[in-house]
């Protein structure tokens, strides 16, 4: 580095070395697309699906908090919003045809985030959170309220119906690939939007928000904008969990739920885009083991463990530590 | 594999049924999965002492049915209907669970049986209260055997309202379970002559019952009734005492109280208390014989849901016997048409419905002179005679009932 | 009798009275994480953990040792701080100066492990602990009739909470407190060992979560669930009246006590809802709580 060079090769070599990360990414990608595909003939499409389905929860969070550094401690309220709407609709009006039910969900866990959004950007960190936390627990007032969601007994034989009025969503491998397509989309969306300009400014408000102001940035904009896509987002993962379980229920509404998704894009690694797939991979999946396993008693401590575990030793999550790793000794 | 093995099975069962022969058990076993909260809420009156009930259920049975082997698999149902529907599921369509017992929240015992009513298998439903689960969310596939909102509030209801107890004051949690449970109240209290005079709906958790006492108080009603469950039934139990509701000359009636609710409180609390359960440990040599050997293995009285779960098992198995076969609607048909009489229940019957319905008991709690150690805690003051106890079909909701 | 909005001026006495008892409590329970996070800037979701151990362990220590209601005041608290201490030197110090949301995490998680483990000890149904004698019966107010033992709680809830207020507040060794947290370099030159200071902030912070606990094991069921919901209430009062503000908390407790008890009269089933109503309302027009200083 401290020889003198050619700007114009410095230029050459940035380009070939991203070329080259651009193939490697093409390859990985490729290869999770294929096992992804080919999942459901060697796993439960159910238990994939449910995956799936928290895997997107944690994304649209991951893009609030990993990415504009924003902590919600309210996203339970936008994943069950979605569910119930959707389940209600699809219950009570049969010419819905599936997707119009999702996308109903979606719209109204979007009209949720933006009040959610307006009454809260102006917080900072903690405040933030709590804002977030007050904001969910009055939305889980209602829902223990209302006689639609059935209360504690939940909302019970929501039809899946038919996709596009002509797919069978019945059939379970139908509604994987259903859900893996939209699932795909939006990851691929949120990467867009993470590598675009304004993700470009979500991240700069992360680092240092007075001098993203300072820049002359409208950051409250910005925040809302953001805000408003996670919402959507999750709304949309709990549209699709009631129509894949033909459930909802309040455990979707508990801020226990906001904490899981707290974990699970810790686990996975915040601010990567792999990351909170992994982690709802790895915690739906210790949670499932565990609770049929020898230790299912014990369960709930040894999430606790993994908590502490994670933020003592490997606060960049999984993937950012193998990053990390893979940076130190093949970069 | 599993692919395989499901083609072959259903190659064989198609093969028997085409020469006509009885349908048989399959893969030689039958296999029963336990679903229940271990670690949460509802952990004590169920949990992983109803497995122990389960497991000695099996074992009294020989360990084998009918020349095929038993095998249990068990896991935590989280409270949760999503988590608790992965496990069922793939119990039911990758491990070919015959028959699905425990379950406690609502939530979660709806969610399963609409599952078993899709594939076909059979759940027992033990520690739920919810009445709703044979009636609207009634299914071919299940049956609902200890005890529901229904006959917990006739019975308490109209034995304190014939005992004088003519006005009432509710203490309800705040959602479906407690709603069913007071309009159960209501409609009784009203039909012996008596009436509601306030209502207070609290949200479910509450710790701090000291201002809803506190109302019931000032309402000046004979009788305060907890249509609720729980910390919260046990935490409004302690503030009237401490309030001196009893005192007062105000009557407390626990709706919904298990044997491990009143032990946690303790007679000096508790006493005086009337509740309505399904079974106690305590009534004669057949429950005390039965009680000791769960003891032994527990540490801990029964719960009327830890007796039923063993005696539903032992019908299950003698169904399962006697017909040779593990298929769900032969064995239900087996347990509808055989009643009950072991130590939990006499008489006991299992209607179209899935409702088993058998004599329940109203108990009153010792007081601490009467009580001779820790868990002799009941005085059965009468037996509620099953037609008497639970909702008729003639009311009944049920799809699978012609009204 | 006369009425307003149709509830009779005694029972609306008596609410309010009630109101302010479990105020009192509730500001005992948020001083603890007032302190812990106004000194440490800890964000300690282990506080109701903390609240439940200190009513396990009087019930425990009663039931196995003998221990009585008075030496279980004193003795609780230490214990429990004394784990306290332990846990700071030994995991939250391991993330000292990261982001605030990390403590979050980590003592949810410490939380999860203790109460997990103790679930499977003690089973849910809760614990049994009987009234001491000479807190047995209550005197007539008119209004209503007031336990002895509630009068019991809001006179040492009051006096620990204007007890610590003034220590931390108005005495040197609050000031070294206070400097030594907000500046440790400069406390460490004058001799002041910093880290033991901050291990026993933690440490007498969850030191009065279970002194809380203690007052509550004769009246609520003493189980290994008990802090969770409470948590959450309690977390909610200290945003009200500005995190990291003692006195602010102690305040905030005993209104939002009071604002909780009229709920109870008025509309009782949001009376668990109201808290999170009543915080979306201040933050909205003060962004740092009630008495909290601008970010």
């Amino acid at each position: 580095m401290n020889q003198p060079v050619n700007s114009a090769d410095i230029h050459k070599a940035i380009v070939e070395e991203q070329a080259a990360q651009d193939r490697k990414k093409m390859m990985l990608n490729g290869v999770l697309l294929l096992i992804l595909l080919a999942a459901p003939f060697m796993i439960y499409p159910v238990f994939l699906m449910k995956i799936l389905c928290f895997a997107l929860f944690a994304v649209a969070f991951n893009l609030l908090f990993g990415f504009t550094g924003l902590l919600s401690f309210g996203h339970a309220a936008f994943l069950a919003t979605g569910g119930y709407t959707t389940g209600y609709l699809l219950s009570n009006y049969s010419g819905l045809t599936t997707e119009m039910g999702i996308i109903a969900g979606t719209l109204a866990a979007t009209l949720l985030g933006t009040g959610f959004a307006l009454l809260s950007i102006r917080r900072q960190g903690i405040y933030f959170a709590m804002v977030t936390l007050a904001l969910a627990q009055l939305v889980f007032f209602f829902f223990v309220q209302s006689e639609f969601t059935g209360g504690e007994d939940g909302m019970h034989g929501i039809p899946r119906g038919e996709l596009l009025g002509f797919i069978n969503l019945e059939d379970n491998l139908n509604m994987y690939y259903f859900v893996l397509v939209v699932f795909i989309a939006c990851y691929l969306l949120v990467q867009r939007i993470v590598n675009s300009p304004y993700g470009q400014v979500l991240k700069a408000i992360k680092q240092n928000e007075p001098r993203a102001v300072s820049l002359g940035y409208n950051v409250d904009r910005y925040k809302v904008l953001a805000f408003v896509i996670s919402a959507a987002l999750a709304g949309l993962a709990g549209s699709m969990k009631s129509v894949v379980f033909q459930l909802a229920s309040l455990n979707d509404a508990h801020w226990h739920m906001s904490g899981e998704v707290i974990l699970m894009t810790l686990v996975g690694g915040m601010g990567t885009l792999l990351g909170p797939v992994v982690g709802a991979t790895f915690v739906v999946n210790i949670e499932y083991q565990l609770s049929q396993g020898a230790l299912r008693d014990w369960v709930d401590p040894i999430l606790g463990g993994i908590f502490v575990l994670t933020v003592l030793a490997f606060r960049s999550g999984i993937v950012g530590e193998i990053q990390k790793f893979v940076k130190k000794n093949l970069g | 594999m599993t692919m395989m093995k499901k083609l072959l099975t259903s190659a064989v069962a198609s093969a028997m049924m085409a020469s006509g022969a009885q349908a048989a058990i399959s893969n030689d076993t039958v296999k029963i999965g336990y679903l229940a909260d271990m670690s949460g809420t509802y952990r004590d009156l169920a949990g992983p002492n109803g497995l122990k009930a389960l497991e000695m259920a099996i074992a009294d049975f020989g360990g084998q049915v009918n020349g095929a082997k038993i095998e249990v698999v068990s896991a935590d149902d989280r409270n949760s209907p999503d988590t608790s529907s992965s496990t069922v599921r793939r119990w039911v369509e990758n491990e070919d669970v015959d028959l699905v017992a425990g379950m406690v929240a609502s939530s979660v015992s709806i969610a399963v049986s609409k599952i078993l009513e899709e594939n076909d298998r059979l759940g027992i439903i033990s520690g739920s209260a919810a009445s709703s689960i044979t009636n609207e969310h009634c299914t071919p596939n299940h049956i609902h055997y200890v005890y529901d909102t229904y006959p917990l509030a006739n019975g308490t209801a109209s034995a304190v309202v014939k005992e004088g107890g003519k006005t009432w004051y509710m203490l309800t949690a705040d959602y479906a379970f407690g709603h069913a449970l007071e309009g159960d109240v209501t409609r009784v209290v009203e039909a012996n002559g008596g009436e509601i005079v306030g209502t207070v709906r609290h949200p479910f958790p509450t710790q701090d019952f000291s201002s809803f006492i506190l109302q019931a108080q000032a309402s000046g009603a004979d009788v305060i009734g907890l249509a609720n469950a729980g910390a919260d039934t046990t935490n409004a139990i302690t503030t009237a005492s401490e309030f001196g509701v009893t005192q007062s000359g105000q009557t407390l009636a626990a709706l919904l109280l298990f044997l491990t609710d009143v032990h946690a409180l303790g007679a000096q609390t508790a006493q005086g208390i009337q509740l309505t359960t399904g079974w106690y440990w305590d009534m004669n040599d057949e429950t005390r014989e039965w009680s000791d050997r769960f003891m032994e293995e527990t540490g801990v009285r029964p719960t009327m849901v830890h007796a039923g779960i063993y005696s539903s098992t032992m019908q299950y198995l003698n169904a399962v016997d006697a017909t040779g076969s593990d298929d769900a609607q032969t064995v239900r048909k087996q347990m509808m048409d055989t009643p009950i009489n072991d130590m939990f229940a006499k008489n006991g019957k299992i209607r179209v419905d899935g409702r088993m319905v058998h004599d329940m008991y109203l108990a009153e709690v010792k007081t601490p002179a009467e009580s001779k150690n820790e868990w002799d805690l009941y005085k059965i003051l009468r037996t509620i005679p099953a037609e008497e106890s639970y909702r008729p079909l003639s009311e009944s909701k049920c799809k699978l009932v012609n009204n | 009798m006369s009425m307003i909005f149709g509830v009779p001026l005694a029972v609306l006495s008596g609410q309010l009275l009630i109101g302010i008892i479990n105020g009192a409590f509730y500001a005992l329970l948020s001083l603890g994480l007032a302190v812990i996070f106004g000194l440490l800037k800890i964000i300690n979701f282990a506080h109701g953990a903390m609240y439940m151990l200190g009513a396990m362990t009087t019930v425990l220590m009663f039931d196995y040792l003998g221990v009585n209601y008075w030496v279980a005041l004193l003795l609780a608290p230490l214990l429990v701080g004394a784990f306290g201490v332990a846990i700071e030197y030994f995991l939250l110090r391991r993330i000292a100066g990261q982001d605030h949301i990390y403590s979050l995490l980590l003592t949810f998680g410490i939380a999860l492990i203790i109460s997990g483990v103790l679930v499977n000890w003690f089973g849910v149904s809760g614990l049994r602990y009987a009234m001491p004698d000479m807190f047995k019966g209550g005197v007539n107010l008119g209004f209503m009739f007031m336990p002895y033992y509630r009068a019991w709680v809001i006179v040492a809830a009051l006096v620990v909470c204007f007890g610590t207020w003034f220590v931390i507040e108005k005495t040197k060794l609050g000031a070294y407190l206070r400097a030594g947290t907000e500046d440790s370099q400069l406390m460490q030159g004058f001799g002041i060992n910093v880290p033991l200071l901050i291990s026993l902030t933690y440490g007498f912070g969850v030191a009065l979560a279970a002194f809380a606990g203690v007052l509550a094991a004769p009246i609520y069921s003493v189980t290994p669930v008990m802090g969770s919901a409470t948590l959450i209430t309690v977390f909610a009062v200290v945003v009200i009246g500005g995190m990291g503000s003692i006195g602010g908390a102690i305040i905030t407790g005993i209104l939002m006590g009071v604002i909780e008890g009229l709920t109870k009269t008025f509309y009782p089933p949001a009376s668990s809802a109201v808290i999170f109503l009543v915080m979306v309302l201040v933050l909205m027009f003060r962004p740092s709580g009630l008495f909290g200083k601008e970010a």
